[in-house]
């Protein structure tokens, strides 16, 4: 599926991709606030059903306000509390943001929610779907009078690298300058190729496979050139596997080294 | 470049730190006002985190501390850069009473429109009913108001028995939810351009048209007074109010008589279309009380003079409210 991204510019010369949801996405995570609601409704109305036994027009009455003030209220409470986030985008990774990255306003997040009386058109959300998939920045006619989009922040999973190692030796290891000079000059691009290239490697052809970690491995060979005793005897896979272990390796021993010395330890990562 | 990272992050680490508590404060409590350094501090705590992450950006071992930066400088870059004030204590007095009010002087224009529109519907639908008593069942498609308005009366008067005893609660409920249901579609509809909220209020006065002139038509002016003057006096002026909203909202996105780009447009009228929409869901609560309790009683339980003259002082009130209350300071303000 065709995957958008923001790109977000700040003053200071940088810039950093936000992960545009996708209508699909969004319309699971609608599905599960759905649920909540529904549930929610429920649960106050059997609580309501006690008070029906004393005055059954005041419980009618406190259920149909309860209604219908969760089922406006329930996005707009959750995203002001959450930051942007529904129960349902929670669980898929999803966040309401302004689409300046600015802070996000209460009159926004009320905005977005009230004219899903529009996106609701005619049916199951049929004029904010279309919406969503037409416009550039994903957005439903709800985000565009707010002025904001839905970003994704997919779990980013941790590199195993030692399912590829399994403890083998590195020769590449033995030096230490070619290696820093290696990690300087990949791009996180090129490594993340590599890694991607190592983990699927039996999924290709053999001729297809043989072929592209040669032409990997030519181009780190052209990043930094290792003495030949170094590089004596391994094939091209190998070698990739090797350079793809002292990229990503070295930053695991370095924090568990740090994690004896103080402050360098891992670096949590809060939410956006 | 070569970084040694291990360095690097040792060195910068205290940095971002206390970037990251500068900013917790701030977004937890936004009341919170910086000392003049705290802000350069601040400014510079972000200057020093973007420069970081710009020299980290380019490493292919360290996607955990970029992700971290990024989120840190995205963060930091929307309190500096956000100029919008936000309002950081609850205050619904002080927001009904002034904001609201305020708000809707401010754009005055788009209620003449929409008081315009409900007017044109009205004549509209007076005139047809007047001219074609058999398009009743088009302009009216309500099962209650199908009959002959004469009969109404003669049978809601000899009534004795309260009809509505022990559901007057659920109607009123019933009531508030539909009408602010309508007033949220009519603000929202303004997202078509305005075109459905100038259908939705046209059809509304339609409606209010063809009803008035049946029982005109039919000698019962006083009835229609006391029945509908008590709730709609409030009801009728907050679905104005709606459409008010919806209308701005859809010359925002057409953009008359501004040079300002779409985004900020929508930006800019994006406070006022909150507090209007609230300020008509309080004034439809109060209408569909009244509709309940009292619209629904007439003569000889509850005299037509008293009716009217309650719903003549709720319009006399509400209008004082909307043109008068938080004008001082609007007056200092300019």
């Amino acid at each position: 599926m065709k995957t958008h991204t923001l790109l977000i510019q700040t003053p200071e010369g940088i810039a950093f991709p936000l992960l545009l949801a996708s209508p699909v996405t969004r319309m699971l995570a609608c599905t599960v606030d759905l649920v909540v609601v529904i549930a929610t409704v429920y649960l106050i109305g059997v609580l309501v059903a006690m008070v029906g036994w004393i005055a059954p027009s005041l419980s009618l009455g406190i259920h149909l306000l309860a209604y219908f003030a969760i089922t406006i209220g329930y996005g707009i409470a959750t995203e002001w509390l959450w930051r942007g986030q529904t129960l349902g985008k929670r669980l898929l990774r999803l966040r309401v943001m302004d689409a300046q990255g600015l802070r996000l306003q209460f009159s926004q997040i009320v905005i977005r929610n009230l004219l899903r009386f529009v996106d609701g058109l005619p049916a199951f959300y049929l004029v904010g779907g279309l919406a969503s998939l037409l416009s550039p920045r994903a957005q439903r006619l709800g985000d565009l009078a707010a002025n904001t989009i839905v970003v994704r922040h997919p779990a980013m999973a941790e590199p195993d690298v030692d399912q590829l190692m399994a403890g083998k030796f590195n020769s590449l290891r033995d030096h230490p300058h070619l290696v820093a000079r290696l990690r300087q000059r990949v791009s996180p691009a090129e490594a993340a190729i590599a890694l991607q290239a190592l983990l699927r490697r039996d999924e290709f052809e053999p001729a297809a496979r043989v072929g592209l970690f040669g032409q990997l491995a030519s181009h780190f060979r052209s990043l930094a050139a290792f003495p030949l005793e170094a590089v004596e005897g391994l094939t091209d896979e190998q070698y990739v596997r090797n350079v793809v272990d002292v990229l990503f390796r070295a930053r695991g021993e370095r924090a568990a080294s740090a994690d004896k010395s103080g402050p360098t330890a891992a670096v949590p990562y809060p939410g956006v | 470049m070569i970084i040694d990272l291990a360095k690097f992050v040792a060195e910068e680490r205290p940095h971002w730190t206390e970037l990251e508590t500068v900013l917790k404060r701030l977004e937890t409590d936004p009341a919170h006002v910086l000392a003049l350094e705290d802000v350069k501090r601040l400014h510079h705590l972000y200057q020093r985190a973007s420069a970081d992450l710009a020299k980290i950006m380019t490493s292919a071992s360290e996607p955990e501390i970029r992700r971290y930066l990024e989120s840190l400088v995205a963060r930091a870059y929307g309190e500096i850069h956000e100029t919008r004030r936000s309002p950081h204590r609850l205050a619904p007095l002080a927001w009904f009473f002034r904001t609201f009010p305020q708000t809707f002087r401010r754009h005055l224009w788009a209620f003449w429109l929409s008081l315009a529109i409900t007017f044109g519907g009205c004549a509209f639908g007076g005139l047809a009913l007047h001219l074609d008593p058999g398009a009743k069942r088009v302009l009216m498609p309500f099962e209650q108001l199908q009959g002959d308005p004469a009969q109404r009366v003669a049978r809601e008067e000899k009534a004795r028995k309260d009809r509505l005893a022990g559901a007057k609660t659920t109607f009123s409920s019933f009531l508030m939810v539909n009408n602010i249901k309508v007033s949220i579609t009519a603000m929202a509809l303004g997202m078509t351009w305005g075109i459905g909220t100038i259908i939705l209020l046209f059809y509304n006065g339609v409606i209010l048209g063809a009803v008035a002139v049946d029982y005109v038509d039919a000698g019962q002016a006083k009835f229609l007074m006391g029945w509908l003057l008590p709730h709609g006096a409030v009801e009728i002026p907050a679905i104005l109010l709606a459409g008010q909203a919806g209308l701005m909202l859809g010359r925002a996105l057409i953009g008359w008589g501004t040079r300002a780009s779409l985004r900020r447009r929508l930006r800019e009228i994006g406070p006022d279309l909150v507090t209007l929409i609230g300020g008509v869901a309080v004034l439809l609560v109060w209408a569909g009380f009244v509709e309940a309790f009292l619209s629904q009683y007439h003569e000889p339980v509850l005299p037509y003079s008293i009716k009217i003259a309650f719903g003549v002082t709720e319009l006399v009130l509400l209008t004082l409210f909307l043109t008068r209350s938080g004008l001082q300071r609007v007056g200092g303000g300019s």
